[in-house]
């Protein structure tokens, strides 16, 4: 039995207007650390929502550790941990207050369950008294995850954990799912970060409400369907206008220190553009064969669907 | 002086005894695009919303677009765009009302307004939108309108302050093909990210530790300095050490 199963979700808000979620399946296996990779809007929180027993869907089921999310849904919050995409703990409590509140609500005590948080706990241990809405932005996501997960939960949901927090704060943070899913809980975890993805054992790539694709990070950027070149020159604002003025050019993104481009046929590219960019006086020119990310997938997946 | 959209000298912010700024010294120069990195509680906020006229330094010096931080906050408002993740555009009036709302503000004349209007409506291609309530956009036409719109009356510079938070790959560049045109229209461009691929498409990038600002160069020269392959690994050099942040 999977630790989540989706099947043919579909919520649409507005009376139909807007529909958030397009007719998603999904399953994901216990003790696994999955990423559903996506930007704003893609849907992220809404499946969330669905699957923490919060929202009702438009048509379709699901199932959370084995319990339905409508028919089941006082058992499901019972075993699962919830951290929404905004702070969400009360900020006129203190840190040990609200775990302690978190902690009754579930029927539990903070000693109980105490290893499990330890690790994350004693890095705010030394504000415990401190009210939550005085904490820094990593502190209050490291609190939200002991509150999440001071019952024990068997399946975990972030909602956006690392959205808003610096590139130290967010490693730290990765390291710190690391840990837990040696726990045997099942984490599912959405994040806006490209980059992110590849920490995560399976990925489900949504936009629009729909999904990209669904695997491994290593399987998604294996079928990225044609070779990649990195290109590089001393302006890199003028190449950009160059090269997307190239005859066999397919697609050209700005990958911040170089363009990833793509070719229409694959005939001795790098010596054609190279000269191509001389031609138009560009200088320190530099290009390589690479291979795809993640983004790369994402931008490819994106354009294909439209 | 006219060159310089933003010079500051030992540029500091007080609260108390806390100083969330210490003594930054920093010029940008027009047509810059200017990358002001730093870690969360860092002080890069404080340190924008006095550039910006909103708030008064507790001591140092600095003009921004000619004008001076202290006696001269209105000008200073009147001459730059602002653009954050967290305000852009009010969502319950249309693509239209937005525009002739901040083009008001901004103080474009009448006939101004309905050239900029059916500019800006053109260049994005929100023609069949224009009517639409902004809060029926997706998020990165949003951000590109809001971006538009806090340049509709030809700033000196535009302080953006995590403009791409959260939005799609394809939608991220096109945001910065944006502000590329911008600045090869004059415009100078301060911006903050959390994403250092972004870094890399910058000028000049400044990262703050602490209140200080402890690296200012080029993307290519810091990379150089920190031994470094990519932005995201100078930061994070510079930024662990940081005992204010996110931790």
């Amino acid at each position: 039995m999977n630790a989540i199963s989706i099947q043919h979700i579909t919520k649409t808000y507005d009376k139909g207007n807007v529909t958030a979620l397009n007719d998603i399946s999904l399953e994901v296996a216990k003790g696994e650390l999955f990423g559903l990779i996506g930007p704003d809007g893609a849907g992220k929180s809404s499946l969330f929502r669905i699957l923490t027993t919060l929202l009702i869907a438009d048509k379709g089921t699901a199932t959370v550790d084995g319990f339905d999310v409508v028919k089941d849904y006082q058992k499901i919050r019972g075993c699962v941990g919830y951290m929404p995409g905004k702070f969400s703990l009360y900020q006129d409590l203190t840190v040990e207050e609200n775990l302690t509140f978190f902690a009754s609500l579930f029927g539990t005590t903070i000693s109980e369950n105490y290893d499990l948080i330890k690790d994350i706990y004693l890095q705010i241990e030394p504000f415990k008294k401190r009210r939550a809405g005085k904490l820094s932005g990593g502190m209050k996501q490291k609190l939200a995850l002991c509150c999440a997960l001071i019952h024990k939960p068997t399946v975990l949901f972030l909602d956006e954990p690392t959205t808003g927090v610096d590139a130290v704060s967010r490693k730290e943070f990765w390291e710190m799912l690391k840990r837990l899913k040696e726990q045997q809980i099942t984490i599912m975890v959405s994040t806006p970060y490209m980059d992110e993805a590849n920490l995560c054992e399976r990925i489900a790539l949504i936009q629009n409400g729909e999904l990209l694709s669904v695997d491994t990070p290593e399987k998604i950027v294996g079928s990225y369907p044609q070779q990649l070149y990195a290109v590089k020159a001393d302006n890199m604002h003028k190449i950009l206008n160059d090269v997307r003025g190239y005859e066999n050019l397919q697609s050209v993104y700005a990958f911040g220190e170089y363009l990833h481009t793509t070719f229409k046929n694959d005939e001795a590219n790098e010596s054609k553009l190279t000269a191509y960019l001389q031609q138009k006086n560009n200088s320190g020119i530099e290009i390589k064969k690479i291979e795809p990310t993640i983004e790369d997938s994402f931008i490819r997946l994106m354009t294909e669907k439209s | 002086m006219e060159d310089k959209a933003i010079i500051c000298k030992d540029l500091t912010k007080q609260f108390g005894d806390f100083v969330a700024v210490n003594k930054i010294s920093f010029e940008v120069n027009t047509g810059e695009i200017f990358g002001f990195l730093g870690a969360n509680g860092a002080g890069k906020t404080t340190a924008m919303r006095m550039l910006c006229g909103l708030s008064f330094p507790t001591s140092g010096e600095a003009t921004v677009a000619g004008f001076n931080v202290y006696g001269q906050q209105e000008k200073i408002k009147r001459h730059i765009g602002y653009m954050s993740q967290k305000f852009s555009l009010y969502e319950n009036l249309s693509i239209l009302e937005n525009i002739e709302f901040f083009g008001g503000i901004y103080g474009l004349s009448d006939r101004q307004l309905k050239e900029k209007s059916q500019e800006l409506v053109n260049t994005l291609g929100l023609q069949k939108a224009a009517k639409k309530m902004v809060g029926e956009l997706p998020l990165g036409w949003k951000q590109k309108l809001a971006f538009s719109v806090a340049i509709i009356h030809k700033p000196k510079i535009v302080f953006l302050d995590e403009p791409t938070g959260g939005v799609d790959p394809i939608t991220r560049r096109q945001f910065w093909d944006l502000i590329y045109h911008a600045a090869d229209d004059g415009i100078t461009v301060f911006v903050t990210t959390h994403y250092m691929d972004e870094a890399e498409y910058c000028n000049r990038i400044s990262i703050m530790v602490d209140g200080r600002i402890d690296a200012l160069d080029t993307p290519t020269n810091l990379k150089e300095r920190f031994s470094a392959d990519t932005m995201n690994e100078v930061f994070y050099e510079l930024a662990r050490g940081a005992k204010r942040s996110d931790n």
